[in-house]
């Protein structure tokens, strides 16, 4: 895949992060660098305790990282541990998220769930609920819309929240184990909805992932260990 | 989209039960502050509606209510000569307790000075005010008795020709009228054996004073009905109740009665006065305590609900914040709810208690003022009760739905 940094997503370079202090420090994140590009799908593999989700939370502007920079379309959002910009703004317009669970939001219904996403960064109703229903429709949800979460099988309540994740038009969305909760066969079609997604709707896909039977999926798979990138491939 | 309503109807069934229990709560607020707004009332009614302008008691007594007043009954006749005073009438008030259909039925009695006062008005809520001089009585609705039971107080039967509403004393006690002297009759009734070893007693007692030796032919009226006796003195009442001829200065008046060495003459105004600071003050500072006690309680009760309801969501609030929900959002979902709680609660209150608080044995005032007050007591509880929960749920980590 051939990149120029307008097509990049995010870059981070330098990232680290440290719990604790004196004898109980734990450095769980170790000068990590990455970029991801619009349209690519990047795995992070690794065991657990690697740092996996903390680098996910890093990038997800979920908590500071201790040094290191991240940029997101170009913008600088994290020097070191100081935010240069609203994170929580830049989340809710830059940013898709999907779990292992789908954390929906129990009281809402399916298509009220992707709405909601869209309504908290005040886009009009009439709009919201258009798109959240197309969204619905494309990843094959749109007749379970009315349902709540509760009424939904594991594998739809993935796709709902694979809609919410694409409601804003993320330039990137951060998987953090979304097949675990699955069989092998909704696993897989997880992962390649995601690779659709990054592909059709030009955003940037991180998903860790120990499932190692989808990996042909990706377009890159990155390697953590001690709180460090070791290996790549593609 | 508004999260709360979403929220409750998603857990309707919670809700409404929480919403109940507030309402409950808030509905012994309510009373307490009723009951407390009818203590007040009750000790103040009856002076308020007879609205004699004067009420002369016996020297240096706060009588007739707040403690026992005993004046001859022809002061009513010495005060009309007072200039200023356009009428003036005799008042008796005293408790009995009877039995009536196998339950006790305390009653207060007031005496009305017929004719001249015939109790036209008082409340009349069923029949009749009184009619004739004697045996005819007029009840409270709150005593259980109906227009034409017969009681029987003292020697004579008396037949309720009517019934009040809302006519309690300060102790709670209905209120019972009839005219002043069958309520004499009933106050100083004496079973005739009484009266006999009396009049034999009064023989002996006058045989023991000089005026028995110089007019020995007294021992025979002694011995007979001490109406024949004019010496013994005229018949005692509570008050008398002095109403002034508009244009005369009632202060002016009040000085004059109460130069007479023998009565102590209180104002309307006074005479609630001693009422509400003798009579009711405990009951009434007890009562205004324990409803603010209430009130502090129900603020930390509905504080605890609200903070568990937002405990429940904590996990949904850390997912709204992860996808980058302003506090605006979070703090909407929890405010809102303890308002519609409160709201709720203070509706249920409302509703029940113009059901239930009829059936209290005491009377129970909603005053629309203490209901605003109290409205808006609910609502800053609410905002603050929520509080607590704000707190937590500013503190909920993103990063927490990851874990």
């Amino acid at each position: 895949m051939s990149r120029s940094n307008d097509n990049i997503a995010l870059q981070a370079a330098g990232l680290t992060k440290i719990y604790g202090s004196g004898h109980t420090e734990v450095v769980a994140v170790r000068d990590v660098s990455l970029s991801v590009s619009r349209g690519e799908i990047v795995a992070l593999l690794g065991p657990s305790g690697a740092g996996k989700t903390t680098l996910l939370t890093l990038l997800g502007l979920i908590r500071p990282p201790n040094t290191g920079r991240i940029l997101i379309d170009g913008t600088l959002v994290f020097d070191n541990h100081q935010a240069q910009v609203d994170v929580r703004r830049f989340r809710r317009q830059k940013f898709g998220f999907v779990f292992q669970k789908a954390n929906l939001i129990p009281f809402l219904t399916a298509v009220e769930n992707v709405r909601l996403a869209m309504e908290i960064d005040d886009q009009p109703a009439k709009v919201s609920r258009r798109r959240s229903m197309e969204l619905l429709d494309y990843l094959g949800v749109a007749e379970r819309a009315e349902y709540l979460p509760s009424k939904l099988s594991g594998g739809e309540q993935q796709r709902v929240a694979v809609a919410r994740a694409l409601a804003n038009h993320p330039s990137l969305i951060l998987a953090d184990e979304p097949t675990a909760a699955l069989d092998s066969v909704r696993g897989r079609q997880v992962m390649e909805l995601f690779v659709k997604v990054a592909h059709e709707q030009s955003a940037g896909v991180i998903v860790v992932t120990h499932d190692h039977r989808a990996l042909d999926v990706f377009d890159r798979t990155l390697e953590m260990e001690d709180g460090q990138l070791r290996r790549s491939g593609t | 989209m508004n999260l709360a309503t979403k929220d409750i109807k998603h857990n309707l069934g919670r809700f409404s039960l929480t919403s109940a229990g507030i309402g409950l709560l808030l509905m012994i607020v309510m009373g307490m502050g009723g009951i407390y707004r009818g203590l007040v009332e009750d000790a103040t009614l009856l002076v308020e509606r007879i609205g004699a302008d004067l009420w002369v008691a016996q020297k240096n007594t706060r009588g007739p209510f707040a403690e026992m007043s005993r004046i001859p009954r022809d002061l009513a006749d010495r005060a009309l000569v007072v200039p200023g005073v356009e009428t003036s009438f005799g008042f008796i008030s005293y408790t009995i307790q009877r039995s009536y259909k196998g339950k006790p039925l305390r009653l207060t009695l007031q005496g009305l000075d017929w004719p001249a006062d015939r109790g036209l008005w008082l409340p009349i809520a069923a029949g009749r005010s009184l009619g004739q001089a004697h045996y005819e009585m007029v009840a409270d609705i709150t005593s259980g008795l109906q227009v034409a039971d017969k009681l029987k107080l003292g020697k004579n039967f008396f037949t309720v020709k009517g019934l009040t509403k809302g006519m309690t004393s300060p102790s709670g006690d209905s209120m019972v009228f009839m005219t002043l002297t069958d309520a004499q009759a009933v106050q100083y009734d004496m079973s005739p054996e009484s009266i006999r070893i009396e009049r034999i007693a009064r023989v002996n007692r006058l045989f023991n004073i000089d005026l028995g030796q110089i007019q020995p032919q007294l021992s025979e009226r002694a011995s007979g009905l001490s109406s024949g006796i004019p010496a013994l003195g005229t018949s005692m009442i509570s008050a008398v109740l002095v109403r002034v001829k508009p244009g005369y200065n009632i202060e002016a008046v009040a000085k004059q009665i109460e130069a007479w060495p023998d009565v102590s003459v209180y104002t309307e105004q006074g005479q609630k006065q001693l009422l509400l600071k003798g009579i009711v003050e405990r009951s009434r500072r007890q009562l205004g305590l324990f409803r603010r006690l209430l009130i502090m309680v129900s603020a930390i009760i509905m504080a605890l609900i609200l903070y568990t309801l937002t405990l429940d969501k904590l996990h949904d609030i850390a997912m709204l914040k992860l996808i980058g929900a302003r506090n605006s959002v979070i703090l909407g979902l929890i405010m809102q709810q303890a308002i519609l709680l409160g709201c709720i609660g203070f509706c249920i209150a409302y509703l029940l208690g113009q059901w239930i608080f009829p059936y209290f044995p005491r009377r129970v005032v909603l005053v629309r003022g203490d209901l605003y007050s109290l409205a808006i007591i609910v609502f800053v509880i609410s905002i603050l009760a929520s509080l607590l929960g704000v707190w937590r749920a500013m503190r909920a980590d993103p990063g927490e739905v990851l874990a």
